[in-house]
């Protein structure tokens, strides 16, 4: 229980080295407020740590708890198609109060991505298998909510503070040196 | 480590036949579990409707339904509260499986199971695997406060022998 299923691979969004000595991966969910507070903590942390670090972002949306998460979700997946997945993930999680379709649609427009294009794939969930094998594989994992974390494919347990995340990346450096 | 002598100890093991019950899933709409016979089932024990963990448990089992039902599992929620109180509760986080009621006698059924705790008068938080034969396969107490996920309940599902089941009582 508690590993990483299936481990990070290309179909990732992942940012930062593919060779960095720590991988973090976050299962999260963008209606959920938690993972809101974590958003800044974890681009602090790639701030603090640059090369030294890649994060990784699987989707985890709980819709009966967040009826927008779902197609904010296949929104982000939407603009990774466009190259845009990051741009997308900074905007949906600094505008956690408007995730509306229209709202979606909006942010798309901004990112310079067809607004006609991702209303279609929204209304015909083209992106909705993808975001579903992220949530199944976050299910494997022994995700039980949002945000978790793992860090170099071990599950990170208790707090997620700067402080408490930067500590045990740390320490995954140091185990992944030996 | 409780001093409730009910607790972790008596949770019925993989291999015990799982004790039949009848319990409301709605005013007046008893779900028996034995009608169940021929398709694995899944009791989701958890202490309370409305309290913070378990909405989040429940919530997390209702959007992996749709794997369940793929081995043809049955997901049922218990807890000792009222037919009214789960009918609020499934409406408000829109569940698509039943709570059932383990009201009158209270926590009868929890206690069936060995996961009743005595001292606080409500069920722990438990899981139960029960295959098609009506046989326990997978049994787990979850520490109270910490949701346990899902991945054990899959794990159980895969393991047990024949996944098709439901489908072939049916035809």
């Amino acid at each position: 229980m508690s590993a990483l299923a299936p481990p990070v691979g290309p179909a990732d969004h992942a940012h930062g080295p593919e060779d960095a000595p720590v991988t973090l991966v976050e299962y999260g969910d963008y209606e959920c407020p938690h993972c809101g507070l974590a958003h800044p903590i974890v681009k602090a942390v790639e701030s603090l740590l640059g090369d030294r670090l890649r994060f990784v972002f699987r989707h985890f949306p709980i819709a009966s708890n967040h009826p927008h998460a779902e197609h904010a979700a296949e929104m982000a997946e939407a603009a990774a198609e466009r190259g845009k997945f990051w741009e997308m993930h900074d905007l949906l999680y600094g505008n956690q109060g408007a995730l509306e379709d229209a709202d979606l649609l909006g942010y798309a427009e901004g990112l310079g991505i067809d607004p006609a294009w991702a209303a279609s794939a929204l209304r015909s969930g083209t992106f909705a298998e993808r975001v579903r094998a992220s949530f199944l594989s976050g299910v494997r994992s022994g995700v039980n909510g949002t945000p978790t974390f793992f860090i170099n494919g071990v599950r990170h347990e208790g707090p997620w503070d700067e402080e408490s995340l930067l500590a045990a990346i740390a320490a995954a450096a140091v185990t992944a040196q030996r | 480590m409780s001093p409730d002598p009910r607790s972790d100890s008596q949770l019925l093991p993989a291999g015990t036949p799982a004790p039949d019950f009848t319990l409301p899933q709605e005013p007046n709409i008893p779900l028996r579990l034995s009608d169940l016979r021929g398709r694995p089932v899944i009791l989701l024990f958890y202490p309370a409707d409305w309290s913070p963990v378990c909405g989040d448990e429940v919530a997390l089992f209702n959007e992996v339904l749709p794997e369940f039902q793929r081995h043809g599992a049955e997901l049922l929620g218990l807890s000792v509260d009222g037919v009214w109180c789960h009918r609020a509760f499934r409406e408000a986080r829109n569940l698509r499986f039943p709570l059932l009621a383990d009201f009158e006698p209270k926590g009868a059924v929890a206690r069936a199971y060995g996961v009743y705790r005595e001292k606080d008068g409500i069920s722990e938080r438990a899981l139960f695997v029960i295959d098609a034969e009506g046989i326990i396969r997978w049994s787990y107490l979850s520490p109270i406060g910490v949701n346990p996920g899902a991945d054990g309940v899959l794990a159980a599902l895969e393991a047990l022998p024949n996944p098709t089941a439901a489908t072939e009582v049916k035809s």
